[in-house]
């Protein structure tokens, strides 16, 4: 068993991923919407913070779950952006 | 404590409807016959969207999430505790990019474990199995650790607590000889039939505690009132007998790096862990885990609502030294007992789910990459799967054995190490799945710094209650700030490979060979498997 025992994937299953290259701007809005969550999250001075308070909830906490929902959303687009798009194309 | 007849029956009810789920699982979706280890420890990688949430919901938020993370916030508050909400945000992302290639090459080549892909990828027996010693010994405490969850549960429910020895452990046995019994015989497919009643049974006791409770308690505003006094009130204790702040209500200036990089750290170490990839494995596309991060984060949100539970238990007056029983006993104190048999019973069917697909990770990797690879080269499929059934039984007692016969808090202490562990194979699995620039001799003694690095350093972390292992805390060399060990370790580890890696690319003929193709990466299902077993022979 060796490596060249290993037939190249049919061309037809790798043709739908656009290279970087190829389409800069799907990856760089993918990366956005991807790193947003991390930015926000471990900048954690930009967020410990008692106020403002939300229903008496500490700004620290409910900011934290806002981010949740929001990573959410983004990771929806995300996944349209990259894979419903590729797949139209094939 | 007493026992409550009410809580206890409603709680027995469930627990038997769920056992008899498991045995029932065997036939679910049964293609031929079990005995592959594709078929028994991947559930035939057939899991679409629907199940795979609910599979690995059940898989990443496990019992002790229930008690551990609202211990936190009721003993140590923000730091410890509401951590957990931003690693379990930030894992999502990480998964997005590098699982759906981790599918693909495990689809194409027939890879069960993390340590086959690091085998086929970097041709190096030696790495490989480090990363499935790395991954057995990070799961043995995390079982464990399910099992001092189901403890708690039935301590607050009075079982067991006036009689000694052999009887005052018999309802963990017997729960977990069920458990045991099901998983062999019906493997992956048991724990993700009960995932959707463990899930069902959370989120129904999650939404009745977030605005029952709150409202007995006279609101949110009112219990993170009383918390920031008690976080005063502590703190002013503490400072009286010239000790540091034990509780956190905001994280100050200087646990900005601590909170950071426990959540960095644990977020990339999640699917690390050899169960969370059992998980993604099992799935039938390749994007169906992409699609998922965008509903997995929901659970993030019960989370978020099950650490304030320690919270609430502190506004509701839960007086404990033992944190682990934070959250149930503010069960039992605000909910009628036939609700709180409920919550009881989510919180342990809530540890089987995870506890099965762990021990059928370990066993996995104990057949594919320790029994296969080193000892019986020809095992054929049937013979895998044997093996990994009697194996998946031996790690499950190991981890009885380990919680009976030992101090509870060295379960905890192992499990803490076990998130620094794991998080040092990521450099060989997770950046292996993008790049083979890193040398294998280089990324094995990485991987050896990190080990060493990461065990010393959480040695010397002394708290009130341990004189070693007192937490996952450190200070960083060189920065002066605190931060997460395992995080600190994975950074050596990298300086290491990097270092090696530019020394060791100058020997010819020590790369190793790579059996896996640009392509083999991106694939779908509709393409045809290879080389179904990686043999170095």
């Amino acid at each position: 068993m060796t490596a060249s025992a290993n037939p190249p994937a049919p061309p037809e299953l790798t043709r739908r991923l656009p290279t970087f290259a190829e389409e800069p701007v799907t990856y760089v809005v993918t990366g956005v919407l991807l790193g947003a969550a991390m930015v926000a999250l471990l900048w954690v001075g930009s967020y410990a913070r008692i106020k403002p308070a939300l229903g008496g909830i500490p700004f620290f906490y409910w900011y934290s779950v806002l981010w949740l929902l929001i990573n959410a959303a983004f990771q929806l687009i995300a996944y349209r952006v990259l894979v419903a798009r590729r797949r139209r194309r094939t | 404590m007493a026992v409550n007849a009410v809580a206890l029956t409603v709680f027995a009810v469930l627990f038997a409807l769920v056992t008899a789920l498991g045995f029932l699982a065997a036939r679910w979706r049964r293609s031929t016959s079990l005995s592959s280890l594709d078929e028994w420890g991947l559930g035939g990688r057939n899991f679409g969207g629907f199940v795979t949430w609910f599979l690995l919901g059940g898989d990443l938020y496990t019992a002790y999430t229930f008690i551990a993370v609202p211990g936190a916030m009721y003993a140590a508050g923000a730091v410890t505790g509401w951590f957990a909400v931003a690693y379990t945000i930030l894992v999502w992302p990480i998964v997005f990019v590098i699982m759906p290639r981790l599918w693909s090459v495990a689809h194409r080549h027939g890879y069960v474990t993390p340590a086959d892909f690091v085998l086929g990828r970097f041709g190096s027996r030696g790495l490989a199995v480090a990363v499935a010693f790395t991954g057995i010994l990070a799961l043995m405490p995390y079982i464990a650790l399910q099992l001092v969850g189901i403890q708690s549960v039935l301590q607050v429910m009075g079982i067991g607590s006036g009689s000694s020895g052999f009887v005052k452990d018999l309802p963990l046995i017997v729960a977990f000889a069920i458990l045991a019994a099901y998983t062999y015989t019906a493997g992956l497919r048991a724990p993700a039939m009960i995932a959707f009643v463990k899930d069902g049974l959370v989120y129904l006791v999650i939404l009745v505690a977030v605005i029952y409770i709150p409202i007995r308690l006279g609101g949110y505003s009112h219990i993170f009132a009383v918390v920031h006094a008690h976080a005063a009130t502590v703190n002013a204790a503490a400072a009286a007998k010239h000790k540091p702040a034990s509780f956190v209500f905001v994280p100050g200036p200087k646990a900005y790096w601590a909170y950071a990089t426990l959540a960095l750290g644990s977020a990339m170490a999640l699917f690390m862990y050899p169960h969370s990839i059992t998980g993604v494995l099992a799935t039938r596309e390749r994007e169906t885990i992409r699609r998922n991060t965008a509903a997995l984060p929901f659970y993030s949100l019960a989370l978020a609502f099950i650490a304030l539970l320690g919270f609430m238990a502190i506004a509701a007056g839960i007086k404990t030294t033992n944190p682990r029983l934070a959250a149930p006993l503010l069960f039992h104190a605000m909910f009628p007992s036939w609700f709180a048999g409920v919550a009881y019973a989510a919180i342990t069917i809530g540890a089987l789910v995870p506890a099965a697909i762990m021990s059928i990770a370990a066993a996995n990797l104990f057949t594919r990459n320790i029994y296969r690879d080193l000892f019986r080269p020809d095992a054929d499929p049937a013979e895998q799967a044997r093996v990994s059934k009697l194996a998946s039984l031996v790690v499950k007692f190991g981890a009885l054995a380990f919680v009976l016969g030992m101090n509870t808090q060295n379960a905890i202490n192992l499990q803490l190490l076990g998130g620094i562990w794991i998080l040092q194979t990521f450099p060989a699995v997770a950046i292996g799945l993008f790049s083979r620039r890193l040398h294998r001799w280089a990324l094995l003694a990485g991987w050896a710094a990190g080990m060493v690095y990461g065990t010393v350093v959480a040695y010397g972390v002394t708290s009130p209650i341990t004189h070693h292992f007192g937490g996952a805390i450190a200070k960083v060399p060189v920065l002066g700030q605190n931060g997460y060990i395992a995080v600190t370790a994975l950074v050596l580890n990298l300086l290491v490979a990097v270092g090696l890696t530019l020394v060791l690319r100058l020997v010819p003929g020590t790369a190793g060979r790579d059996a896996t193709s640009r392509e083999d990466y991106l694939v779908d299902r509709d393409a045809e498997r290879l080389l179904p077993t990686p043999n170095l022979r």
